[in-house]
């Protein structure tokens, strides 16, 4: 197959689309929004304060779950049992169903009318159109690429080293914070980046459980809906260019660490 | 000291029965196995990493086996190392102190004894991804040593080491052991048993077959099993002298090819390379001995012939030889052998 010359320009020719299919509506987006534009959507409070609450519910959000998230995803990759694999199955649930549908899951969830919802109320919380609820609705949707990412590190970290550090005197505890832990760092890194971004783009749950206060692309919807494409076309170019430039240095830091530690 | 009583364990299609051993105070007690056995399964449950099915684990008569592992002052060395490959060397030497309410002069000084020990002082700083295999396993004998284990299990230690590096951490384990530390060592390799063991056991499809002082094990097989694996049959200690002479037990001096000028080792003698004759043979061979046939043992496939000629020299000969040359019991006899076919380990 690979003495045939032709294959190699078919591959590059049809991966060339594909890679076309991803880059052309948003290099046509960026051309169509002028500086002037961009600009303007930067000094417009509304567009920076729904980019400031996406991100920093995404951000908390991420870091609240990764509690639990990755005790979950060491448990997956050390304990073998019938029920392994419906487990996994559940952590990719978020992934299939659709995202609208999750957010009415969601909404059930805290709405007033449940006993978490009940609950938050007797403190005076409601969840429904509080960052709460939005950050709720994000990691719902989000959460399956950190436990998986983290799981996959976890894998990866030989059983025999921990084994030792547990003959060595350590604690399970300590083996997890000082094996475990670290040696799988790259890879939940990687997650946790993942679940941050993907919490930064989800629209279906989220608009579903909180409208308001507007997370961007929320904002981006409703920009559209009420004045139509040229108008939403500059929200999105914003937020667009940053996502990608927290998208980029989280990347780049998480590079950095993995070459410091070698 | 550590005893194990009736060890059993039934891991898929693998398992161990009934396992016995008793191992004293500063024995360096060799487990000799084919890969696959179960050696690693058995030092492991030691350790406490799996759970036996039945039977007990004492140390010091403490009954230790539902102990945890932490707390049962018993080391073990993959292996594999297990060094942690995201620490450097001195962090890894210090792993185990890490816990421990110690002033932190105290845990320098013993980082640095046991650096010194195992020959890791200039590594101390240096990362674990470029280290040598050599390197790597003084690493893991210093870190092990640190948490002052009172026994020490090893899962072939020598295994993935080169030649040269053998001898050097040989004469390390025997350091160590020589500090008081009991060693519990798992090999394939009935070398290291000869050359580091006071005490052997032959393990064969999950259970003991054999076990007893090394000279014992290696000089009267139990079985055809241990006769064959085992592989050996005349070993000695020897006092070399300058001129490649072996002397042995003050009794026999031989000639052999020392190029690594050692004053004291253990030599080994093929019985399959030994000619034995009725009369003294003219040939290359330069030790030639007159002796009495004291046994002559049947095998499914050959003889033992034990032959004194000072000290007891087993020599393994064919149905055919021995019909041939009517070899009988006290029958004079003549036994010659090359220097090379003698193998001295340090």
């Amino acid at each position: 197959m690979l003495n045939n010359r032709n294959t190699p320009i078919l591959f590059i020719f049809l991966g060339g689309l594909i890679l076309l299919f991803i880059v052309a509506p948003l290099i046509g987006m960026f051309l169509a929004t002028t500086p002037l534009q961009l600009f303007e959507t930067t000094k417009d409070t509304e567009v920076i304060d729904s980019i400031w609450l996406t991100l920093r519910v995404s951000f908390l959000t991420t870091l609240f779950f990764a509690i639990g998230a990755i005790p979950l995803s060491y448990f997956l990759s050390r304990v073998n049992y019938k029920f392994k694999n419906i487990i996994n199955g559940i952590v990719d649930l978020p992934v299939v169903i659709p995202h609208s549908a999750a957010g009415i899951a969601i909404l059930g969830f805290i709405s007033r009318d449940s006993v978490i919802g009940q609950m938050a109320s007797s403190v005076g919380l409601n969840f429904v159109g509080h960052p709460i609820g939005i950050g709720l609705a994000m990691a719902f949707v989000s959460i399956p690429f950190l436990i998986n990412a983290a799981r996959d590190g976890f894998e990866n970290v030989p059983v025999k080293l921990e084994k030792t550090a547990l003959n060595l005197g350590a604690s399970p505890i300590r083996v997890f914070f000082t094996i475990s832990l670290p040696l799988a760092w790259k890879n939940i890194l990687s997650g946790l980046i993942m679940m941050f971004a993907r919490g930064l783009s989800e629209f279906g749950a989220v608009v579903i459980v909180a409208y308001h206060p507007m997370i961007t692309p929320v904002l981006i919807f409703e920009r559209f809906g009420s004045f139509g494409l040229k108008y939403a076309r500059p929200v999105s170019v914003v937020f667009i260019l940053v996502c990608l430039v927290f998208f980029v240095l989280l990347r780049t830091l998480a590079k950095e660490k993995k070459s410091t530690n070698a | 000291m550590l005893k194990l009583k009736d060890i059993s364990v039934k891991l898929g299609d693998f398992e161990l029965k009934e396992i016995n051993l008793d191992l004293d105070k500063g024995d360096y007690y060799v487990l000799l196995g084919k890969s696959g056995v179960g050696k690693t399964v058995l030092l492991e449950i030691i350790a406490g990493l799996i759970k036996p099915n039945s039977g007990q684990i004492f140390l010091n008569s403490e009954d230790i086996t539902h102990k945890k592992i932490q707390k049962r002052k018993i080391g073990i060395v993959f292996q594999d190392f297990s060094v942690f490959p995201h620490l450097n060397v001195k962090q890894n030497i210090e792993y185990p102190l890490k816990g421990k309410k110690l002033p932190k002069s105290e845990k320098n000084d013993l980082i640095n004894k046991y650096a010194q020990l195992t020959k890791v002082s200039h590594l101390l700083n240096r990362g674990t991804q470029n280290l040598s295999g050599g390197e790597l396993q003084r690493v893991a004998l210093a870190r092990m040593l640190v948490s002052k284990p009172e026994c020490l299990l090893l899962d072939e230690p020598l295994a993935s080491l080169d030649v040269q590096l053998k001898g050097g951490l040989r004469n390390l384990l025997r350091e160590i052991n020589k500090n008081g530390v009991t060693i519990l060592h798992v090999t394939h390799d009935y070398e290291e048993a000869i050359a580091l063991s006071n005490k052997v056991a032959v393990i064969h499809e999950g259970r003991i077959i054999q076990k007893g002082l090394t000279k014992e094990v290696f000089q009267k097989p139990a079985n055809d099993f241990v006769a064959n694996f085992t592989g050996i049959k005349n070993f000695f200690i020897a006092d070399f002298t300058v001129d490649n002479t072996a002397k042995i037990n003050d009794i026999i001096e031989i000639h052999v090819s020392n190029s690594d000028q050692l004053k004291k080792g253990k030599i080994i003698i093929r019985g399959e390379e030994i000619i034995l004759s009725n009369k003294k043979v003219d040939s290359s061979a330069t030790n030639n001995f007159e002796g009495i046939i004291m046994q002559i043992i049947p095998y499914l496939n050959n003889h033992e012939v034990i032959v004194n000629i000072g000290i007891d020299l087993i020599v393994v000969i064919s149905e055919e030889s021995l019909l041939k040359f009517k070899f009988e019991k006290y029958s004079q006899v003549w036994v010659s052998f090359k220097s090379t076919a003698i193998k001295i380990i340090p």
